[in-house]
């Protein structure tokens, strides 16, 4: 491609317009002097229009700007897990080393490590015609991961040549027939989507070991979830609850315009913490993309990018990967920021009238699919959502929701109270509850969604019952109905509750959930048959068996203590004279 | 060249923005000074730049310019003479003597918008900073480097909460003081003299640098003011090696002025008028806390902002509230009981708390004890609401005794004496002392351990010798 040369008209912030470079839209160019990186992102006329990356004080018209001709793409092949970039794929720690603890500008550095050797061992062999997506060997990228080689997608030809050896990511592993080098590196344009042989319905649980989520409002593999909350409410915590616990091959957490610290955090954390499956430091199945709100909003509006892309490649391996992005509302505002600097016509609340379109350009790609080498794999998509004032009706909110099948309510209300994950039980849903159901009874327990229904049932019962107790007070409700405000608390307190910090409390795996949620209900039921031969609802509450249930979150040997608990619930329900 | 060429050809003068035409290429974000007819001198910077125009913010404001006033461009950005011998002084908004002494001999000139910390780069702030105020070190934990602002309201005791802290504030096991950097943005003469006297009488302004730009100043220099603390701050943080409070104070008008901008600038408003990047803007002033791999100073902010009408879902505490680690929020209500210090625990949060205690910090059973707290005084409250509907009479025996924890968690946890200094030690046993007056079978939130171990009423059982 050829190179061609312009010059900066104009600079306002992270937008700048420059002519004369023969530019087309998404063209990666280099601005200034110090050679900023820059997108096209408008054209009009003979002058582009370029968000810049990085922070452009000081930058003069008259300065040149380089187009390269190139869209803006991330660098794919092994070595991306464990590792940290910034929104458009520069690796931190590399920066760290080439300009110090802060983000100075002008500086570049590949996104793979140019010097890493690689062993691959080929699948294919010379004279072999392979296509697009499809697999060419393998790499171990990290202990419990196989990196698949693929052929870029756009890519096809014969086989000439294959070796099988230590190679770097630039390094030629073989050669096409025509002559062309193969490597195990290959670019992919981030604003366009992976391609894929064909979609499936998801039908399979992104398992979470939270129960709130895998119990009532279960995410599948290849779904879409949002989790809209005010300031505190637990989205990043609920996020990276999944990014730790959740039975995804492949974790890439994008923190798009939030804090510094806690990226740090997982940072610290992730080597130290173990896969439940794998044993393996979760931070070798994970990649990072950190654009803090304080980095430049131009390199924000393509983190989300970078990261999907990394996502779908890892799919197109065959892998079941997933992918949150916290906060799309931060994604949002950038978008409307550069917008409103190219002096768009504003749409609700000033966003571009294109924020619907680019968000669900967005979690369209999500999904499960049959990849171009004949694997299944798949991207879930979770995005945190920031709306201002905590007000939902506001368009990021409304328009995520119109497309995401799961919504996950965070309520101030509840996170106040420290009830956490304060997932609001009411207002949350998900559409995957009935595709599901076969596979929560088939595997875990044939009664799964009758004891789930029962649950929630509770749940909603006791919110309405709450209406007339705000007016008459609890004394005045009928027994049965007391009894039932209780049992709800039971299952919120000692069921919904769960705290992300506990040893124990943070990961409760899926039989257990149902273990726990079946005995409060077998309480209910021993607790109703008491109350109907006339035991007082005072001497049930304060059974000794009830306390113990509260506990048994807390318990690593559940089986054991449920044991324990329901032979005492027993015999404490015998000795009020209950029939058990 | 550069620097040196004057201009006289300012198009238009539009709030405190000026148009100007026909220069050599300008860069964005550059220091302009402006030389009126009078001689007045005046400083702005350059927002946007292009062959055919600039547009420059004036921090002190558009009055008196005319069409003839002299512009210079400086072709650089704006920046802050920085030197150990900052501490002791007393400086204006935008960085000059206002103290009579001397001027500062800069070691070095460092960029007021300083840039993004690496996050491959910093360190999770994890130092318990005892704060000697209950509801802060027992519910609401500060660590050394976090960001945790104070929501308050006009009339409302927030200074004096601010300066307990910064009389208070220690590492437990480090004898080691923290350096103060103070930002005051728009605040009245009176209040600026509260913090004044009061790091006069402790002694703390010599390891103090402040800033005023004070309520007649003008409102421009306000979007610099902070920028220039945090700089000062980092050089004595990062360069000194020093453990640096910043107190920046009132958030409320570093945002009005941002908003006087966009305004003036005709931009499409984000909600309630505030510009669409104002989270952004915030941003790079709260993000500059932190703690960095390798260095041992370290930057903790407390910044301070009155919520317009008490309301927290405004644009202001709002945006602050999803950049900061958490928020101490007073009240209102709190405050009318005659409760000091007036801080609601409930909407108010601590994101780094769980770093900073424990085994090894403060105590093992602290995050049980807090949660506990937290649950119990939520539903005194809760219950509050409803006897005034239905009568005390109404109210099970349970929920009597939440309804009195309440009450006695305000009186006793919450208030405290403004030179009071409690040890964590002494919040905790206070909190275990106020639980003991509910039933043990409602400490859902703890597990049976922590029970045995710290319960008062075990304690006694058990024949602890706890002093
Ligand atoms: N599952 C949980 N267990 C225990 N504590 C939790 C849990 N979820 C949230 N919290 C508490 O709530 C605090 C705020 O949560 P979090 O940082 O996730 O909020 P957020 O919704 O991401 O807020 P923001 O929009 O400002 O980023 C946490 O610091 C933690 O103290
Ligand atoms: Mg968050």
């Amino acid at each position: 491609m050829e190179v061609s040369k312009g010059e900066i008209l104009r600079v306002a912030g992270p937008v700048v317009t420059a002519t004369g470079m023969h530019a087309r839209m998404y063209d990666l160019v280099e601005v200034g002097e110090e050679g900023l990186m820059g997108e096209v992102i408008g054209i009009e006329g003979e002058r582009a229009i370029i968000q810049v990356y990085e922070d452009t004080s000081g930058v003069r018209p008259g300065e040149k700007v380089v187009n390269t001709g190139r869209p803006l793409s991330v660098e794919l092949g092994p070595g991306l897990l464990g590792r940290i970039y910034d929104g458009v794929q520069r690796p931190l720690p590399v920066l760290r080393e080439m300009m110090g603890d802060f983000i100075r500008r002008g500086v570049s550095a590949p996104a793979l490590d140019r010097k890493k050797k690689w062993k691959f061992i080929p699948s294919v062999k010379a004279g072999e015609k392979v296509s697009g997506g499809g697999i060419l060997g393998e790499v171990q990228e990290a202990e419990h991961v196989v990196h698949r080689v693929l052929v870029p997608p756009n890519v096809s030809g014969r086989i000439k040549e294959i070796y099988e050896g230590e190679f770097t990511v630039e390094e030629p592993i073989g050669y096409f027939e025509d002559g062309k080098e193969i490597k195990m590196m290959h670019t992919w344009p981030v604003r366009f989507p992976r391609p894929a042989k064909e979609r499936f319905m998801p039908d399979v649980p992104l398992l979470t070991g939270q129960r709130v989520l895998d119990t009532f409002f279960p995410v599948a593999k290849g779904g879409t979830a949002g989790i809209p909350g005010p300031f505190g409410s637990g989205k990043t915590v609920t996020q990276q609850q999944l990014a730790k616990w959740s039975d995804a091959d492949i974790v890439v957490y994008i923190g798009c315009g939030e804090r510094g610290n806690e990226m740090t955090e997982v940072l610290e954390e992730f080597p130290k913490l173990e896969d439940p499956r794998t044993g393996a430091p979760l931070m070798e199945r994970t990649v990072l993309i950190a654009n803090t709100s304080n980095m430049p909003v131009a390199a924000r509006e393509a983190s989300i990018y970078t990261g999907i892309t990394i996502a779908e490649y890892y799919r197109d391996m065959g892998y079941d990967v997933s992918l949150m992005a916290d906060s799309t509302s931060r994604w949002a505002e950038a978008l409307r920021e550069i917008s409103s600097r190219l002096e768009e016509m504003p749409g609700e609340e000033g966003y571009p009238a294109y924020l619907a379109a680019k968000l669900s350009e967005f979690y369209e790609r999500a999904g499960r699919v049959r990849t171009l080498c004949d694997k299944e794999g798949s991207v879930t998509i979770i995005g945190a959502v920031s709306p201002p004032g905590g007000d939902f009706s506001e368009p990021v909110t409304q328009n995520t929701l119109r497309i995401v099948k799961v919504f996950w309510a965070l309520d101030a209300k509840l996170a106040h109270r420290r009830h956490f994950p304060s997932i609001n039980w009411l207002n949350s849903y998900s559409l995957y509850v009935d595709t599901l159901r076969r596979w929560y009874e088939e595997k875990v327990a044939p009664d799964w969604g009758r004891m789930r229904e029962e649950a929630m049932r509770i749940l909603q019962e006791e919110a309405e019952l709450q209406e007339i107790v705000q007016l008459v007070g609890s004394d005045a409700l009928p027994e049965e109905q007391r009894l039932l405000l209780e049992v709800a608390r039971m299952i919120r307190e000692y069921f919904l509750q769960q705290n992300a910090y506990h040893e124990v409390d943070t990961y409760t795996p899926l039989e257990k959930q149902y273990e726990m949620l079946k005995s409060i209900l077998k309480f209910y039921e021993y607790a109703s048959r008491a109350l109907q031969s006339r035991v007082p609802l005072e001497d049930i509450l304060s059974l000794k068996s009830r306390v113990e249930l509260s506990k048994v979150k807390y318990e690593k040997d559940y089986k054991e203590a449920l044991k324990r608990i329901e032979e005492m619930m027993r015999k404490e329900y015998a000795d009020l004279g209950v029939e058990v | 060249m550069i620097g040196v060429k004057e201009y006289r050809t300012i198009t238009e003068i539009s709030g405190p923005l000026l148009f100007l035409e026909k220069t050599e290429p300008v860069g964005y974000g550059e220091l302009v000074y402006i030389t009126l007819s009078d001689g007045t001198k005046k400083r702005g910077q350059v927002l946007d730049t292009s062959k055919d125009f600039v547009v420059v913010q004036v921090f002190e404001g558009t009055s008196g310019i005319d069409t003839g006033a002299a512009v210079r461009f400086t072709g650089e950005t704006i920046k802050l003479p920085v030197s150990s011998d900052l501490l002791g002084r007393i400086l204006s908004g935008s960085g000059d003597p206002l103290d009579g002494g001397p001027r500062i001999i800069p070691e070095d000139r460092w960029e007021i918008t300083g840039s993004a910390i690496n996050p491959w780069a910093r360190d999770t702030p994890r130092e318990f900073i005892q704060t000697g105020i209950s509801t802060i070190d027992g519910m609401n934990t500060l660590v050394r480097g976090q960001k945790l602002p104070i929501f308050s309201g006009s009339g409302l005791p927030h200074n004096e909460i601010a300066l307990q802290i910064a009389r208070q504030a220690k590492v437990l096991g480090t004898e080691e003081e923290f350096a103060v950097v103070f930002a005051a943005m728009g605040i009245t003469h009176e209040e600026a003299q509260t913090f004044m006297k009061d790091f006069e009488r402790t002694g703390a302004l010599e390891r103090a640098v402040v800033f005023l730009n004070l309520a007649d100043d003008p409102a421009i220099e306000r979007l610099i003011t902070p920028r220039m603390a945090l700089t000062a701050a980092e050089y004595l943080a990062y360069e000194n090696d020093m453990h640096v409070l910043v107190i920046l104070t009132d958030m409320t008008n570093y945002c009005e002025a941002l908003r006087q901008i966009g305004a003036a600038r005709e931009e499409v408003p984000g909600r309630r008028g505030y510009p669409g990047y104002m989270y952004t803007d915030l941003a790079t002033i709260y993000e500059r806390a932190g703690r960095i791999k390798g260095r041992r100073g370290s930057i903790t902010q407390i910044p301070i902002l009155t919520m317009p009408g008490d309301d927290i879902t405004h644009p202001i505490p709002d945006l602050t509230g999803y950049i900061t680690e958490g928020q101490i929020v007073i009240s209102r209500e709190l405050h009318r009981k005659g409760i000091y210090p007036p801080i609601n625990v409930l909407p108010s949060l601590s994101r780094l708390m769980d770093n900073g205690i424990g085994p090894g910090q403060t105590r093992e059973d602290h995050k049980q004890l807090s949660d506990q707290m937290y649950a119990a005084y939520a539903e005194g409250v809760d219950l509050r609401g409803l006897v005034a509907i239905v009568g005390k009479e109404a109210l099970s025996a349970r929920d009597q005794k939440f309804l009195r924890f309440a009450d006695l968690f305000e009186d006793r946890f919450v208030r405290q004496g403004r030179e009071e200094d409690r040890s964590i030690e002494e919040t905790l046993e206070l909190g275990w002392e106020l639980l003991a007056e509910l039933p043990e079978t409602e400490l859902t939130r703890m597990d049976r351990e922590t029970i045995e171990k710290y319960h008062p009423k075990k304690r006694r059982k058990n024949g602890d010798q706890r002093s």
